[in-house]
């Protein structure tokens, strides 16, 4: 019988024993050729590397050290500094963050162990809609209509919050409705289904046996999430959040049209600044010679900032083991 | 089988009660916080592009100046699909051999680790990197076109391609892989009459996804198409210009006529995104063997 050959599964394509005949020159070539496609991938990375450091280099060099550590932005004097840009990278991409992550937990629960079995295809095909809107859409959206709007409920926040020492600085009037807190939001719901279906695959891998566990200890549903989902799930998310992170920092169109595109490093959130992705996108097709190689160079800097983002990332959820 | 607590009720404390009661109610508000932004988005977006989305918008020529009311934005639907189109032919079958060469030969290969690696990094890399990237390798030499956009996009949609490609081969029972083994097939004939038809709707429905992503990124055409108010069906030769691209341009104008072209063409797009999404979720429920 069989059953030897079903039990322990032998790798998927072993040679086919030997009848006489060789693998033939179309089989090898047919496996070459899938390699070299599969090393396309190596090849673009490098190439990226290579072509947008070349093209950037100029601008490195004549400026030196200060394009990393000056946060001075002036092409009409050709003084190239990053740090402004870098700090509304980071600025965004964590307020986007702070919003998304809690909502994308939820509906993963909701998804996972809360909703009644009718609501969970939509509320799925919610997620999907979110997904599939695209960034200019979001990005048009929050200029024309939330941008204006939201700028009575930015001067009530800050009312509100003028006397308290610290958030006084971070929530300070006046806004124009275009600036770091708008392009975080516009962000979050960017990431949101992402980080979404990435955390709902982690909570799927939990083991039945823990929940009916846990339930059968008697814990109500929120001790059950506490002991059973969330313990086995933490490596899982934290992945989940920086790939949501890393997306966050990346995404262009959508911040270069709320950002408000002032360089400028500020405490305050509500005020106009700008991102690196977004300064390339509204100044590349006016600029020229040095003010070009510049604005490469800040892809490049982005570049390097995702991958070592995007890595850790990877790793972190492929050492968690729970989620391929 | 979705588990359901015990009896709630008898003998559980007030508080432990509640606290469960203010997780599912803080639950229910994630959905609610996903759900109402996006369902004001998408009415403003019916309701403004629904003006203007007629036969005319999507065949006419867009006019030269923003500031001219009336329709136009044929040249930009004929763009997004020719260049869609172009970034499909090349990233789908390459991700998808590239797909076969990590999952089908290179099991307990090292190279094959490493290919999958980059393939999770590459899809981090922002699009507007990618943009940038062709930019310098191809724009640079060739100048604006329709093909260094479709280079863009391609290099957007190939680790998406192999990673979908990927999982869909991941499911093909071993089985088939064996029973052809044992018929005397070589590796080559047995991936491609057997492993690849047996994995076709998941490989279809993850490209799908990636074209969907693809149609409606923007960032990778800023450099690299240009832009034209005619329709130019020559990928080759000359400057495009696409759906995205004209959403951008005109939302940064202050001109009545741009922006509600903008509007139609936003919502042009998005429809052509739901409808990809929607086919390949179709298929994948359909043909998917669990």
């Amino acid at each position: 019988m069989s059953t030897l050959t079903t039990t322990e599964p032998p790798p998927p394509l072993a040679p086919p024993p030997a009848l006489g005949r060789r693998s033939s020159l179309g089989d090898r070539a047919f496996r070459v050729g899938a390699l070299a496609c599969g090393l396309t991938v190596l090849a673009i990375l490098a190439l990226i590397a290579v072509a947008t450091t070349r093209e950037a280099w100029p601008a490195v060099s004549d400026q030196g050290l200060s394009f990393f550590t000056s946060r001075r932005w002036a092409p009409s004097v050709e003084i190239y500094g990053s740090l402004a840009f870098v700090y509304g990278t980071m600025v965004t991409a964590l307020i986007g963050l702070a919003l998304a992550v809690p909502v994308s937990v939820g509906i993963a629960l909701f998804l996972s162990d809360v909703a009644p079995r009718r609501l969970r295809r939509p509320v799925g095909a919610l997620v999907d809609l979110l997904a599939a809107v695209p960034s200019v859409v979001y990005g048009f959206w929050g200029v024309t209509v939330l941008a204006p709007a939201i700028v009575p409920v930015y001067d009530l926040i800050s009312d509100l919050t003028s006397p308290i020492p610290v958030l006084s600085t971070l929530f300070a009037g006046p806004s124009t409705g275009r600036g770091l807190f708008t392009a975080g939001i516009i962000l979050a719901l960017m990431i949101t289904p992402i980080i979404t279906s990435i955390t709902r695959e982690v909570f799927d891998t939990v083991p039945g046996a823990q929940k009916e566990a846990a339930y059968a200890l008697g814990a109500t549903r929120w001790e059950m999430i506490r002991a059973a989902i969330f313990p086995h799930s933490r490596a899982g998310m934290v992945g989940a959040v920086m790939l949501g992170l890393g997306r966050a920092m990346g995404e262009t169109i959508a911040a270069a049209l709320v950002i408000g595109s002032s360089p400028q490093i500020t405490a305050n959130l509500f005020a106009s600044g700008d991102s690196m992705a977004a300064v390339i996108a509204n100044q590349f097709g006016e600029a020229g010679g040095l003010h070009r190689s510049a604005l490469i160079g800040l892809g490049v800097q982005l570049f390097l900032l995702t991958i070592v983002v995007n890595m850790a990332a990877r790793v972190i959820v492929a050492r968690s083991g729970k989620y391929r | 089988m979705s588990l359901q607590p015990a009896v709630l009720g008898s003998g559980i404390s007030r508080g432990r009660r509640a606290r469960n009661r203010a997780a599912v109610v803080l639950v229910y508000l994630a959905v609610v916080a996903a759900a109402v932004p996006l369902g004001f988005v998408m009415a403003y977006l019916i309701e403004q592009g629904g003006r203007v989305l007629t036969f005319n918008f999507l065949t006419r020529d867009i006019p030269v100046s923003a500031r001219t009311r009336g329709p136009g934005m044929g040249p930009a639907v004929v763009g997004t699909l020719l260049i869609t189109g172009a970034a499909t032919a090349m990233a789908v079958p390459l991700g998808v051999l590239a797909a076969v060469y990590v999952n089908e030969y290179g099991k307990k290969n090292r190279l094959a680790a490493v290919i999958r690696f980059l393939a999770d990094v590459m899809a981090g890399v922002p699009s507007i990197v990618m943009g940038l990237f062709i930019y310098t390798v191809w724009v640079l030499r060739f100048g604006f076109s329709g093909f260094a956009g479709a280079l863009a996009l391609g290099c957007l949609m190939l680790p998406i391609v192999i990673r979908s490609s990927e999982t869909a081969l991941l499911l093909v029972p071993n089985d088939l892989r064996e029973a052809s083994t044992a018929l005397g097939a070589r590796p080559s004939r047995t991936i491609l009459t057997v492993v690849i038809p047996a994995a076709l709707p998941g490989i279809v429905s993850g490209a799908l996804l990636a074209v969907a992503r693809a149609a409606g990124e923007t960032a990778p055409l800023l450099f690299t198409i240009g832009v034209v108010t005619t329709t130019n069906l020559n990928l080759f030769d000359g400057t495009n210009t696409a759906l995205s691209t004209q959403i951008f341009g005109n939302a940064t104008q202050p001109f009545p006529g741009g922006i509600s072209r903008a509007w139609g063409a936003a919502l042009t797009l998005v429809l052509l995104v739901f409808v990809l999404t929607a086919i390949a979720r179709v298929i994948a429920r359909r043909f998917t063997v669990r």
